[in-house]
């Protein structure tokens, strides 16, 4: 929240005060994901500490700096099981919640997310039903592109269903949200229900969310679909600030808004799918992280997007380290961890909307 | 500079407009007046390309208003709507920079802080500058909107019952800022309910009944008590004070003491 008006004399000094406070996140942000990259690399069952997982990556890149893991099996950990779970928890957070962003943007709602609004189940259904349908066409692939059409079009019927006259309203929007949820959990039910045994452990995988087992060349097609998502999303930033004015002002400060609707919502399902297709259903943290970036440096999507972005990365990275040591010996699901948190979170932003709206508009 | 020809929009079967001629040209302020539901907002929203008619053609500089893409339509003509919305919790000044969107990456781009600047200050909004827009009054909005609207910096301006939610001294303040960018060489449309404030400061009255134009001319030549008590259905006095012409609603008991 803005303090309330100084004089004219202090503008100027305030103007400075919100850069320093924008400079601040990014420094703040791309630090702790640092520090949570080096301590979540490090923890399991094979100890390596921070400072030779970085000696690690500093040898790996020719940079003979910092020891060496000094554990005999500590290299082939980090780099074959450690490295990748990190990088896809990295993306795939990125990727949540610049989505949640662009979907707040476009439904010009901050409630608006892919996991409540049953995106990212519409997602997981196409995916899942891949893999017990043993379709295979683009090998690596085929699993992501299946999250993506699901995803684009569980966020076209949400859009379809849950807009009126230029805007969404809250009820419509969650009501919207518990009937795609209710819709893709019969379509995963029926899906599990035809699976054979491994195929259904994979689903209930989906269903959980889960970073086990990630491998490099899913990094590979995350990081794809994520800066693929992530680029476009900055790229809209600008005209997503002017659909707040609603649609038809936005128009009239040129933007295009069809257009930039339809853009929005293919940047939305990449952007999920790049997150469902090996991470599972990971609810919240496109609700939570743009949310709590807001406070800080204001709705302006140009810094948003890309502070939103860090803040998925660090809070995935942290959330994945606490699911694997919460409890010894046992990696929890993380979308189980995620829910737990943003599930509470989700409750105050709608009665904090409901006060601040004067109502359920 | 703008001009809607035969323009009729139909809702359903409910007729909004029928066949409406309208024309501004720069250096002019035209007023749109009626009763309620005459048509006067569905009109704005033709001529802003908003809604398409069914018949009839808006024309904006002399090329259709459909040859436009939003981006050259918004370089040519603003539009200050009724109502402010604003989905996030943006600052008054981001606001009012928002009305620079259509100059985005054009040489005019350069100058976006003394536009912003002096429409901040024109709009009288400099001591709201740094105030959360949502969290303001409706006046302080929509006088923050109109700042917008200034921002754009238009050849065509459109205002939707700029005045509604102002008190008199703002209402003042901001038909004379419309009243200076027309004397500049705007082109300027204007919804009004205020009677007096159109015979004020416009140079064109148009009154609406029904979806239709009922008198087109100067305020002198519409405004007379005949006309307006027909098309209002309610008996009016005009009267003229120190050269200004002021419409006045007969009451009965002359007021309530």
């Amino acid at each position: 929240m803005t303090a309330v008006v100084a004089g004219q004399g202090s503008l100027r000094d305030r103007l400075v005060g919100r850069l320093a406070t924008k400079v601040g996140l990014f420094t703040v942000l791309g630090g702790l994901l640092v520090v949570v990259v080096l301590l979540g690399a490090g923890q399991g069952a094979v100890e390596v500490p921070a400072s030779e997982v970085f000696g690690s990556v500093m040898h790996k890149l020719g940079l003979g700096i910092g020891p060496l893991p000094t554990h005999p099996r500590g290299e082939d950990a980090l780099w074959n099981v450690r490295f990748p779970r990190v990088a896809l928890a990295v993306l795939a957070g990125a990727a949540l919640a610049t989505a949640g962003a662009v979907m707040q943007g476009v439904f010009g709602n901050p409630l608006a997310e892919p996991g409540v609004v049953g995106v990212s189940s519409g997602a997981a259904v196409a995916a899942a039903s891949v893999i017990v349908f043993d379709i295979d066409i683009a090998g690596n692939w085929t699993i992501a592109i299946a999250a993506f059409i699901g995803g684009l079009v569980t966020t076209f019927l949400v859009y379809l269903l849950s807009r009126e006259a230029g805007r969404t309203e809250v009820v419509t929007l969650v009501l919207t949200g518990i009937a795609l949820n209710a819709m893709t959990s019969a379509g995963l039910a029926f899906l599990l229900f035809l699976a054979d045994t491994q195929a259904r452990e994979e689903i209930v995988f989906w269903q959980l969310g889960s970073l086990n087992g990630a491998r490099w060349q899913q990094v590979v097609v995350v990081a794809v679909f994520a800066a693929v998502g992530i680029t476009a999303s900055v790229v809209m930033a600008r005209q997503l600030d002017l659909l707040a004015l609603g649609d038809r002002a936005a128009r009239h400060v040129g933007v295009d808004v069809e257009r930039l609707r339809v853009k929005a919502i293919v940047a939305v399902a990449i952007l999920t799918a790049a997150a469902v297709a090996f991470c599972g259903i990971i609810a919240f943290v496109g609700l939570v992280v743009p949310h709590l970036v807001r406070l800080v440096i204001g709705p302006g999507h140009r810094l948003l997007i890309p502070a939103s972005a860090l803040g998925g990365a660090v809070l995935l990275v942290a959330a994945d380290l606490w699911a694997r040591t919460a409890i010894v010996n046992a990696d929890l699901p993380i979308g189980m961890l995620t829910s737990l948190v943003g599930g509470p979170f989700f409750f105050w932003l709608i009665r904090r909307a409901r006060r601040t709206a004067g109502g359920w508009a | 500079m703008l001009a809607g020809r035969g323009l009729s929009l139909r809702i359903g079967t409910a007729s909004i407009l029928t066949d409406v001629d309208v024309e501004v040209r720069s250096g002019e302020v035209l007023a749109l007046v009626g009763p309620n539901g005459a048509g006067k907002s569905s009109l704005l929203g033709v001529l802003a390309g908003d809604q398409r008619p069914d018949t009839g053609e808006v024309s904006l500089c002399g090329e259709p208003l459909t040859a436009f893409s939003a981006q050259e339509a918004a370089q040519e003509r603003g539009v200050l709507m009724q109502k402010q919305t604003l989905s996030f919790g943006f600052v008054v000044r981001d606001v009012v920079m928002m009305g620079r969107a259509p100059w985005h990456r054009s040489e005019r781009a350069e100058l976006d802080d003394a536009i912003v600047d002096a429409a901040i200050k024109r709009a009288d909004v400099g001591h709201l500058v740094a105030r959360n827009f949502p969290t303001l009054s409706g006046g302080e909005q929509g006088r923050t909107a109109f700042a917008r609207l200034l921002a754009q910096d238009t050849p065509v301006l459109m205002l939707d019952e700029p005045t509604a939610a102002l008190d008199i001294h703002h209402q003042e303040q901001v038909l004379s800022v419309v009243r200076e960018a027309a004397d500049a060489g705007a082109a300027v449309v204007v919804v009004l309910h205020d009677l007096s404030l159109a015979a004020a400061y416009a140079d064109q009255i148009c009154v609406l009944a029904r979806g239709a134009v009922r008198a087109l001319g100067t305020p002198d030549e519409v405004f007379t008590e005949e006309l307006l008590s027909e098309v209002y259905d309610h008996p009016v006095h005009v009267l003229r004070h120190d050269g200004q012409l002021v419409v006045v609603p007969v009451r009965r008991s002359g007021g309530t003491r």
